[in-house]
């Protein structure tokens, strides 16, 4: 009987509105203080539901789970389609994890409209969640884009930068343009399926549904074509060197909590994994987009870093490592081997620890000296003991430190990417020389030495309500650092499916005369 | 039971580290120690239980504690393989690792991050335990940026001061040019055996071309050189003396900086392979050995001389692994163990008696206030010397008559004459620091006192140990050692040398060593303005020498400064470039969207207005699509519709 209504129950449903609702809820109260806790109460039931998911996901499975179908617009072939497999359903808990935190940072840091917050914030995660749901790729589209409207209110209103207004409307204009192709990618897609399922007499002969779009087959020139649409569209989300220059901006004048979130929830290179690869294989390991993407991500792994390098920002300096750290995905993708896919999806959710933590980082920074400019501190760790321990210890997995959940990654990556081409990952491994000597600098010249001019003998170290947020983030790094284990067998049978769909190509091939090459 | 007391060896300070690292706060410094030396303690004891096992057995044990990165065909086990090679290392990381605890108890007493420093000592050892007890390069891996981070850790314990914190990182980010190299070897492993752990590698590895054993041998030999502060990447090393000096003689001479050498020798059967790599490998050492023996010919500071010597040593070993002296290497590794934690420790022991004074200019004559340390100090210095009958004669004679044997004749004398040179300096040390008349200043003579038995005790262990421990290695080529660990270093083969010409070599070897002695004799107790005389008289030399080669700098201006500058440019180039194309793109778009306003204002709602809404509320919609977002959005799908028509079209046509 429980079991049975444990089957039917439509949780992923649940898991995506229950913010929206939440946020709804928040309307009517009046109270701040009610504000926060009810906010709190439901990003922790979230998460309650996610984990409740993750326990009883089945490991080592290739096959959509949780499934969730429901026609939409049938005319149109679109459908209400939810389900997480082994490339997903990491992120759903990633994303309730980071929003618990979310809140419980901004419980005394956000102090004007918090109710408005607290509902964007609420909305945001409704919609990332969707995005990491949807198997429907209207559907996937529409959060896609409604998730822009909470991001630009967040930036625009509690954004602390006195360019928060351009920074908001760049990162919206970004995100729309890249958008735009996609969405043409997406209609091709649509297209091509309609071709095919007129050719065979098939009832419906529309459709967006992943799984239906991956049982037909696609010419390699049309292949090639979305790829790249699509490409453009996660390239500028993600963001994939050169289309990176929003998010410094983005990072740097928004709110924390959204910077968390444009860092630790990687959505563009998460559309590579769950669309652009499965959908078109045969494109996706083509000479020609293969030579050009690891190109970018080399260039991004260097020229991130070498960037962070110089800042003096703190949250320069992070959005110029998270393109690094994207750079380390990116080629890792499109080595294309288990290794590389594995690595790649295992670094998108350490991000969510690692470099989101540093965000929180900066956050406890923030609260302290009202910026992250470097400038305003030296010397810290005698008056912020814990803080600069945090500091160093999140850093140090953000840099790939093993026994940190960043070596499993960037190793898996590096060895995929070797694995694909010695010189690929030759290039690649410089990178781990630059981040240490970008974040150690950084480390260096804000936390030891003798105490900055600018830092009060008042500074106050890390309170309890950031010792929570900073040791839940640090539990996470040691347990994938050390024992990755469930996490890597919850991903491994999807890995495993996308590595055979990428030996197999698409089925057949409609078009005749122009014969697929496999690279 | 073996199987468990190898388990066991880490997880003691493990422990220790939890617990410190949380509750030491809570709780006295006596509490602190005792929980941080007595985990050390307890290694100890079980590596002797391992030992034991070995000795008798002769089997090596490997254990899986559990799987930890897995996926298609990579399958990486968190595993010890403790054999003959493991075992010595393990007993001279615990033991040494033991006295050195001890020994901080009282040098590091009063300090105020007492704890903190017990529990990153803790967490290094744990490092370095991993490190030479991993079945797999990837276990190893962890344990060697583990040490690297404890090393920083250490370093920059009095973090703050600037140039602790400088040396920290510096010796962070080169290592890790090094375990750039390291990783790239692992990868090379991989993909040509398929797996990483070493028991099956090394059993395909005959399946090896020349070529790949040569690309792999090199990788290693990068990592291998960054970790153990050879050329080129040494000069992390003579930094990171700004740590505590019992860090100074656990960390960067007795156990961390040997790791590239256990690391070549855990895979000399790549480097057999490979007489390239080899070559490489023994010209590294040899020409590291020299060099840096000649840098300490004229430091002032002791624990600088100190760490010039180590660089110089850790060159012998790599030495003796060049020329397939793997057994040679180990000894000198052990011996060095014994003698440079001495000499760091004794050292420690004077810089505390001196209220804290590293320059020895201002020392002299102190053999009759401190005579402990004096006494122990000395045995440390004919110890490294090479003089018979000490540790450190045995097991370097063996690598130079190695070298000789086997007609490495330019790299025996470069050994030969580094050998000369370390005598020298190290009797020039011995002779600044002890002998002669004080030159301290008035407070600081004062206050000179005899470390407490805290500190001596483990200093005389150390005292015996480099007194007798190179007995362990005789008769030379057929010692205990040599049996112990025969069947990892693979027997020595073609020693056809005679014993007459072995000892033709000893004599050669004690020779130079007293040579150097009655050099330093001659210019530092007899002829005192000898040495100024002689910097004067070859001023540019000894500026050089002064100066390091002046090889930090060389570094700076060709790495560090070009590095910067190139961020900086970029710096520019993202926010003028980059930025001001998407800029213009914008810009571009702007002009879009005023045209799509204008169509909006006059055509639709112009024709909306004709219909008769009104223009009332055309105005207000106009002012709210004005705002920004909406605006642009409307703009940019329109655009997009428009795009996705003229390629619907394109593609029908195809």
């Amino acid at each position: 009987m429980l079991e049975e209504l444990a089957s039917t129950f439509p949780i992923l449903t649940c898991i995506l509105f229950l913010p929206v609702i939440g946020a709804a809820v928040l309307w009517l109260l009046d109270d701040e203080d009610m504000v926060r806790t009810s906010a709190l109460t439901i990003a922790l039931l979230e998460l309650a539901l996610s984990v409740f998911v993750l326990l009883r996901f089945i490991p080592e499975s290739a096959a959509m789970q949780f499934s969730e179908h429901v026609p939409w617009i049938p005319a149109l072939g679109v459908s209400y389609h939810l389900a997480v497999d082994g490339i997903s359903v990491l992120f759903v808990g990633l994303t309730a994890f980071l929003a618990v935190l979310i809140i419980v940072y901004s419980w005394d840091t956000v102090r004007h409209q918090v109710k408005l917050y607290m509902m964007a914030l609420l909305a945001l995660e409704t919609t990332t969640m969707g995005v990491f749901l949807s198997i429907d790729l209207i559907l996937f589209f529409v959060f896609w884009e409604l998730m822009l409207i909470p991001s630009y209110f967040l930036i625009k209103l509690w954004g602390g930068g006195a360019e928060r207004h351009y920074a908001a409307l760049k990162f919206v204009l970004y995100t729309l343009l890249g958008s735009v192709f996609m969405l043409v990618g997406i209609a091709l897609l649509d297209i091509n399926y309609h071709q095919w399922a007129t050719l065979r007499h098939m009832e419906q002969t529309y459709s967006f549904d992943l799984l239906e779009l991956l049982s037909v087959p696609i010419p390699l020139s049309q292949q090639i074509l979305i790829f790249w649409l699509l490409f453009l569209g996660f390239a500028f989300k993600a963001p994939v060197f050169p289309f990176h220059t929003w998010l410094p901006d983005a990072l740097l004048e928004g709110p924390i909590g959204m910077a968390v979130v444009l860092a630790g929830l990687k959505l563009g290179t998460f559309g590579f994994i769950r669309f652009s690869i499965p959908l078109l294989p045969d494109a996706s390991k083509s000479q020609t987009v293969v030579s050009i993407i690891m190109a970018l991500g080399l260039a991004a792994i260097l020229y991130g870093a070498i960037m962070a390098l110089v800042q003096q920002d703190f949250r320069r300096l992070l959005a110029f490592s998270s393109i690094s750290h994207l750079g380390f995905v990116v080629i890792g993708l499109f080595a294309l081997n288990y290794q590389g896919l594995q690595g790649s999806l295992l670094t998108m959710i350490n991000l969510g620890f690692s470099t989101a933590g540093l965000f929180f980082i900066a956050g406890f920074l923030c609260s302290r000296q009202q910026n992250t400019q470097l400038g305003s501190f030296g010397g810290m760790a005698k008056q912020t003991p814990v803080l600069a321990s945090f500091f160093l210890f999140i850093g140090l997995a953000s840099i790939g430190l093993p026994g940190t959940n960043g070596f499993v990654g960037e190793f898996l990556i590096l060895l995929g990417t070797f694995k694909a081409n010695w010189l690929y990952g030759g290039i690649a491994v410089t990178g781990v020389i630059f981040s240490a000597a970008y974040f150690l600098w950084y480390y260096e010249r804000s936390m030891l030495g003798p105490l900055g001019k600018a830092v009060k003998d008042s500074i106050s170290d890390l309170h309890p309500r950031e010792i929570l947020i900073a040791s839940a983030l640090s539990v996470m790094i040691l347990w994938i650092g050390l024992y990755p284990a469930p996490f890597l067998r919850m991903m491994n049978g999807s890995v495993q499916a996308l590595v055979d769909r990428l030996e197999r190509g698409t089925v057949a091939l409609v078009e005749p005369k122009q014969p697929i090459r496999v690279d | 039971m073996t199987d468990l007391l190898i388990k066991l060896i880490p997880l003691f300070p493990l422990l220790a580290v939890i617990l410190n690292g949380f509750f030491g706060r809570r709780y006295s410094h006596d509490v602190a120690h005792r929980v941080a030396w007595g985990s050390v303690g307890l290694s100890f004891l079980c590596t002797i239980g391992v030992f034991a096992d070995i000795l008798q057995t002769g089997t090596p044990h490997e254990v899986i504690v559990y799987q930890w990165i897995f996926g298609g065909d990579l399958t990486v086990n968190f595993a010890y393989l403790v054999d003959p090679l493991t075992c010595m290392m393990l007993l001279v990381v615990t033991g040494v690792g033991l006295l050195i605890h001890v020994y901080s108890v009282g040098y590091m007493h009063g300090e105020s991050g007492f704890t903190r420093f017990f529990t990153y000592m803790n967490l290094f050892m744990v490092s370095m335990l991993l490190l030479v007890m991993g079945n797999n390069y990837v276990v190893l891996f962890i344990g060697w940026e583990g040490v690297g981070l404890c090393s920083y850790l250490l370093i920059g314990y009095y973090y703050d001061k600037v140039s602790a914190a400088k040396a920290a990182s510096k010796a962070f980010v080169v290592n890790r040019i090094g375990d750039a190299g390291f990783l790239l070897a692992i990868f090379l492993i991989f993909v040509n055996f398929k797996t990483l752990d070493y028991t099956k590698v090394f059993a395909q590895v005959g399946q090896l071309s020349p070529e790949m054993a040569t690309a792999i041998a090199l990788c290693l030999l990068v990592g291998a050189v960054g970790k153990s502060a050879q050329l080129p990447l040494y000069t992390w090393l003579p930094d990171a003396m700004e740590g505590p000096t019992p860090v100074s003689a656990l960390i960067h001479a007795a156990t961390m900086v040997t790791a590239g050498v256990y690391m070549i020798v855990r895979n000399h059967a790549i480097f057999d392979l490979s007489p390239t790599a080899m070559t490489i490998v023994g010209v590294i050492g040899g020409l590291t050995a020299l060099f840096a023996a000649t840098i300490g010919l004229v430091q002032t500071d002791i624990k600088r001389v100190l760490a010039y010597s180590t660089v110089s040593q850790l060159g012998y070993m790599f030495l003796g692994c060049g020329i397939g002296a793997y057994t040679a290497a180990i000894f000198h590794l052990m011996t060095h163990a014994f003698f440079k934690a001495l000499l760091f420790l004794t050292a420690g022991s004077v810089i505390h008696a001196l209220s804290g004074e590293q320059d020895i200019r201002k020392m002299g004559g102190l053999s009759a206030k401190i005579p402990w340390t004096y006494r122990l100090f000395l045995i440390g210095t004919i110890a490294i010397a090479g003089i018979p009958p000490l540790a450190g004669f045995w097991s370097k004679d063996e690598i130079l008559a190695h070298a000789f044997t086997q007609h490495h004749y330019f790299l025996y004398g470069m050994a030969a004459i580094g050998a000369l040179l370390t005598s020298f300096y190290m009797f020039r040390l011995t002779y600044l620091t002890f002998f002669g008349t004080s030159r301290m200043d008035h407070h600081t003579e004062e206050h000179v006192h005899e470390s407490p038995m805290v500190m001596v005790v483990p200093l005389m262990a150390l005292g015996v140990l480099s007194i007798l421990g190179g007995f362990l290695g005789f008769p030379p080529e057929q010692g205990w050692l040599h049996q112990f660990l025969a069947p990892v270093s693979g027997v020595g083969e073609g020693h056809e040398a005679s014993r007459g010409l072995v000892l033709m070599l000893m004599m050669i070897a004690t020779g130079i060593a007293l040579l150097g002695w009655g050099l330093a004799h001659y210019f530092y107790s007899v002829n005192l303005s000898a040495p100024d005389r002689l910097a004067a008289q070859f001023q540019a030399g000894y500026r050089i020498l002064l100066n390091k080669y002046y090889v930090d700098e060389l570094y700076d201006l060709l790495w560090v400064e070009p590095t910067k500058k190139l961020g900086r440019l970029l710096d520019w180039f993202d926010r003028t470039v980059i930025d001001g194309l998407v800029y213009g793109v914008a810009q571009l778009a702007g002009l879009a969207a005023a045209g799509s306003t204008w169509a909006e204002k006059y055509v639709i709602y112009g024709g909306l207005n004709v219909i008769g809404y009104g223009n009332h509320l055309a105005a207000r919609q106009w002012r709210r699509l004005q705002s920004g977002m909406v605006h642009h959005y409307a703009a940019i799908i329109v655009a997009g519709l428009f795009l996705l028509a003229v390629v619907i079209q394109l593609i029908m046509q195809l």
